[in-house]
């Protein structure tokens, strides 16, 4: 796991200062979305090896949450993104 | 007892004498030594006792590398076991003792395992151990348990600090020998920021072990005028006595510095240690080569060394490591080390090279015995002679000490920690350093450069390369000139036939050539089961010295080249890092901080026993005199409550401020129940759920204004909490216009409550608090008299008429105190957590207890907050399929037992009369229990198949761990005033 996150809004951090809660892919449904939908979004996650775009917490900076796009094999990082901006975008990236 | 060391020459200070002990004995070294070059001086060869089969052993290296000399340093708390003595610096007062010998270094009873050796092969534990089975645990693990092993750890407290900090640099050099050096002195030159770090305690590396001259100097004043000008440039940070010992992600480079494991007397303003993380823009890994032990029989006798190491004690320590030495090679080191012993005055009994030809200088009068091989050596505590065997005639030729020289292996372990493996070179004959990118590059012979001079002249090159690829003007430096350098080539030999002994590879791990044999023969051949096998690798050193030739011997055995065979896998940490480094100041309260209460001064004067709940430390109960058990306490402080007024402290509760013209909405999203229409002045109690439609959290949310509102969260999900609400925000909702900010620690925060709670607390507030200007679920500020403002809400957790007073953190033990004064003479009475349980059991208020991550709003009784009507909240969607809304979810009810003296405890499980406990008859379990001093009998709240539709029957409580079977009568979770008139008083 990289050792070093570019924050947008902090700056280069040790990754100590965040805390990881998963894929950032799924969509929060709209409340009136079919119930298998609804479940696929609670429970099902795919497993990915290779390039994977995770929520990332500065619990330890600026308490935004990000969205760390990044490698789990070479473990590189292309990209932070506040994950405001991430979703504001999302439809054309997933 | 005979002095090796020299009259002069070397880098130890002879003015300068140090007395330090071994084993209890006496012994004097200078100051520049290492324990290691210390003991030699005073004839002190023998240092320790092989791991597995108690074999006498000595020093075999000059460095890190050491497999053998590794001793208990310093005394009780400060006993450290394994420290390698080629790497301690020596001090006053040093004292170190040798490991794994019983009674005494020179007679060991272990010894007898070596008789044995014949049976104690390689996976000789797990094959002849593994029956009867009782016999493990019992008679042979504990056997083997003292018979091997390293030093032992000391279970005292470490007295010393530690710490941790951050570094970072244009370019990071590992390793100050000759290619580190220069390629610093490039770098820096050219304007680099340059942290330059070495293990060792002082930088030169091989150049303090030669006799060269360099630019004109001889080597160990040149070493001194570069360092000079090193020490001089502002931009380059010198690290002597640092071990680089791992290289992650994104250029980061762990290393420890130890700061005062020299000193005799520790400074208690200094840490022993400091962990370094070094983020490097780029870095040169100039580390080294290793030399290679060779592989002859009985090649593991005190005295045996490395042709470096003999060279290095004698040149560097002035420390000659015999009397009368041979050597044994297969290079040019063997010679070099013959040369320089011959000219400081010490005979060199033979050189045996197991080359046919040679073109080394032979010093004059030394014998020289081409294709010669050694087949087994003589000599108990130290080598009194070798055997030789040339075409068949075998010879013994007297010496005390052994200088083998088995060619070159370049260090390469930090570079291949991130998954990349040294590659085999055939023209070499070693693994190389992988290509891992320009960002990181060996230089020298880390990088398989042989000669001194092209070292120097490489480590030039890489750091003003490494300085002009990060955009510095390029800055030209002389590579000094070198004189009576000499060719360390080598050819191959990993294995010298015909031993008449064990031929060891690894000495650590006492594995000798036989072992790698049997391992192949029972099929675990591939490196990394050969390793696990033989354990040929492991422990504290990792196969430094030995493992090139594990490979190389492995693949003679099957026929193939090295590269074929591969390496094991390189993990940090190149050498041992302490725990303390590793901890730094993160240990006991530092690590774990206790969080106190702004009113645990308040509760601490008021006889509070404290319990930890998570980081915190809450009142539990409090004693008063005369009281002889905690639950005395708890039944008075619970009757104070309910019959006059009590005073606890809730401080702890997580409290969030919300802001914001979004707020409103968020909270109606955020909260299964309504919150939209919450008037400014009120609070309203709230339940979270999950997106899965479980709850997750409780508590009460107060609009103080339009767009202000502050929530309390119970004590340990307060983090959690925020955490959840700030990705809402951010994820779900970035519209809603809502901030968020946690102020746990900003208030001190009181729950007043009991029948005369308003009477109390209305003599300490200006406001009109009464049930008019106040009424239930009022919140409001108000000003104390005195003139403090605070923040008033009239909530209960105890069915009793109570509020709960906030005010600044500081003022909370002055307004406790106000409290207790104004309510003397209506009985207040503090209260602690237990009291407070005791208050909501009796009441079927839930807590965490019940709300386990399984429980629907339905099942705990709260199913009217699921405001379905509200468009969207979280966990609505998912709250309403099949299974959360099944009849027979276990639901919340209350037990009291039948016979109304029996007690059961929480986590008994409810079975039906008659009914066999198993999964299958399981009806559910006891979450909460306690002891009802309001009714004068046990009461519990329970988690019960269909349980509201079973009030009055009965069941048992059947409690398997405490051997317990109490039958008890469902009934209502609301034990006391079901019709709350109390709280409206
Ligand atoms: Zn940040």
């Amino acid at each position: 796991m990289a050792s070093l996150i570019t924050c947008p809004h902090c700056g280069v951090r040790p990754k100590e200062e965040f805390s990881i809660r998963g894929a950032a892919g799924p969509v929060r449904p709209s409340p009136s979305a079919r119930q298998e939908v609804w479940h696929a979004y609670a429970y099902v996650r795919d497993n990915p090896k290779g390039r994977y775009q995770e929520y990332w917490h500065h619990a330890g900076g600026c308490r935004r949450w990000l969205v760390v796009d990044r490698d789990n094999v070479t473990h590189a990082v292309f990209a932070v993104i506040d994950a405001t901006e991430w979703h504001k975008t999302a439809g054309s990236r997933i | 007892m005979s002095s090796f060391r020299l009259d002069a020459g070397g880098l130890v200070n002879r003015s300068d004498a140090l007395s330090f002990s071994f084993d209890g004995k006496s012994f004097t070294g200078f100051s520049g030594d290492t324990l290691a070059s210390a003991l030699l001086a005073n004839d002190q060869m023998l240092v320790g006792r092989s791991f597995k089969y108690h074999r006498p052993r000595g020093v075999v290296t000059a460095g890190s590398a050491e497999p053998n000399a590794l001793v208990t340093v310093g005394a009780g708390a400060r006993a450290e076991p394994n420290a390698r003595a080629t790497m301690v610096e020596l001090h006053s007062g040093l004292s170190a003792v040798s490991q794994n010998r019983f009674p005494s270094l020179k007679h060991d009873f272990g010894a007898v395992n070596g008789l044995l050796s014949p049976f104690l092969g390689a996976g000789f534990y797990y094959k002849t151990f593994m029956w009867p089975k009782p016999f493990w645990e019992k008679v042979y693990e504990p056997l083997i348990r003292r018979a091997a092993g390293l030093g032992k750890v000391t279970l005292a407290a470490d007295p010393d600090r530690y710490e941790k900090s951050w570094a970072h640099c244009d370019l990071l050099v590992v390793g100050g020998g000759p290619a580190g050096l220069m390629a610093a002195l490039a770098a820096a030159r050219a304007g680099a920021r340059v942290i330059l770090a070495d293990e060792g305690f002082r930088f030169g590396g091989s150049m303090l072990s030669e006799t060269v001259t360099i630019g004109g100097l001889p080597a160990q004043d040149f070493v001194r005028q570069t360092i000079e000008e090193l020490a001089t440039l502002a931009n380059v940070t010198l690290m002597p006595r640092t071990t680089v010992f791992g290289w992650y992600d994104d250029m980061v480079f762990g290393a420890v510095e130890r700061v005062q494991k020299h000193v005799s007397q520790p400074s208690a303003d200094l840490p022993m240690e400091r962990l370094w993380r070094i983020v490097a823009r780029r870095a040169i890994l100039s580390s080294g080569a290793e030399e290679r032990p060779l592989v002859f029989g009985g090649n593991d006798r005190p005295g045996v060394m490395t042709a470096n190491a003999a060279r290095t004690y004698l040149n560097r320590y002035g420390v000659a490591v015999g009397s009368r030495v041979a050597v044994f090679t297969n290079g040019g080191s063997g010679y070099r080390t013959a040369s320089d012993l011959v000219a400081r005055g010490i005979e060199v009994t033979a050189i045996v090279d197991a080359r046919q030809t040679a073109q080394d200088t032979v010093p004059d009068g030394v014998r020289v015995i081409r294709n010669g091989s050694i087949i087994s050596t003589k000599g108990r505590h130290r080598l009194s002679g070798i055997i030789t065997a040339r075409s068949g005639f075998e010879e013994v030729i007297s010496c005390d000490a052994l200088a083998m020289s088995g060619g070159w292996s370049p260090i390469v372990h930090l570079m291949c920690q991130r998954g990349a493996k040294p590659v085999w070179s055939d023209e070499a004959q070693g693994f190389m350093a992988p290509d891992v990118g320009a960002g990181f590059v060996a230089a020298g012979s880390a990088a398989g450069v042989e000669r001194l001079s092209d070292c120097l002249r490489d480590g030039a090159a890489k750091g003003a390369a490494s300085a002009a690829a990060l955009g510095f003007a390029p800055y030209d430096v002389n590579t000094p000139d070198v004189e009576g350098e000499y060719d360390p080539s080598f050819a191959p030999l990993w294995y010298v036939p015909g031993a008449r002994d064990k031929a060891f590879v690894d000495f650590q791990n006492d594995v000798a050539v036989s072992d790698l044999g049997l391992s192949q023969r029972e099929g675990f051949s591939h490196i990394e089961h050969t390793k696990r096998y033989t354990t040929a690798g492991m422990a504290t050193d990792q196969g430094k010295l030995g493992n090139v030739a594990t490979i190389g011997i492995v693949a003679g055995m099957r026929g193939v080249s090295p590269a074929e065979i591969g390496t094991t896998t390189f993990r940090p940490f190149y050498t041992p890092v302490s725990f303390g480094a590793l901890a730094g100041a993160e240990r006991a309260e530092h690590l774990r901080p206790v969080r106190t209460s702004p009113l645990h001064g308040w509760a601490k004067k008021n006889g509070a026993s404290f319990v930890e709940s998570g980081l915190w430390y809450r009142s539990a109960w409090f004693v008063r005199a005369g009281e002889t058990g905690w639950r005395e306490s708890v039944d008075r402080e619970v009757r104070a409550v309910r019959e006059a007024v009590g005073i606890c402290d809730v401080s702890t509760l997580g409290k969030i401020e919300i802001f914001g013209s979004g707020a409103a909405e968020f909270l109606n999203r955020i909260y299964s129940n309504s919150f939209l229409k919450l008037p400014v002045g009120k609070a309203r109690y709230g339940l979270m759920l999950r997106e899965d439609g479980m709850v997750s959290d409780d508590g009460t949310t107060s609009r103080l204004s339009d767009s202000h509102y502050v929530m309390t969260t119970t004590t340990a999900y307060a983090g959690e909490v925020l955490a959840h609400m700030e990705f809402a925000a951010q994820t779900f909702w970035p519209d809603l216009d809502v901030r968020f900010v946690s102020t746990s620690d900003q208030w001190a925060q009181m729950s007043i409550a009991g029948p005369k709670a308003r009477v109390v607390l209305s003599r300490i507030v200006e406001d009109d608090i009464s049930a008019q200007a106040l009424p239930l679920l009022g919140a409001r500020t108000v000003t104390l008299k005195g003139g403090l403002q605070a923040r008033l809400f009239r909530i209960s957790f105890s069915g009793e008429l109570a509020f709960e007073l906030a005010v600044p953190a500081g003022y909370g033990e002055s307004v406790a105190d106000a409290l207790m004064d104004a309510g003397r003479d209506a009985g207040i009475t503090a209260y602690g957590v237990e009291a407070l349980n005791v208050l909501r059991i009796e009441k079927g208020f839930v807590t965490h207890s019940e709300l386990d991550g399984r429980t629907t709003a339905d099942d705990v009784g709260l199913g009217r907050m699921m405001a379905m009507q509200k468009p969207d909240f979280i966990g609505k969607r998912l709250s309403t399929r099949f299974g959360l809304t099944a009849a027979d979810r276990l639901q919340l009810v209350g037990l009291k037992p039948v016979e109304i003296d029996k007690e059961f405890k929480a986590g008994a499980h409810l079975l039906k009369e008659n009914a066999t406990p198993s999964m299958a008859n399981d009806q559910g379990f006891v979450s909460s229990v306690c002891h009802s001093p309001t009714l004068g009998h046990c009461i519990g709240l329970a988690m019960l198949k269909s349980g509201r539709e079973r009030l009055g029957e009965r069941i048992h409580v059947w409690d398997g761990l405490r051997g317990t079977d109490v039958v008890a009568e469902v009934c209502s979770p609301v034990f006391v005033d079901p019709d709350a008139t109390r709280l409206h008083l």
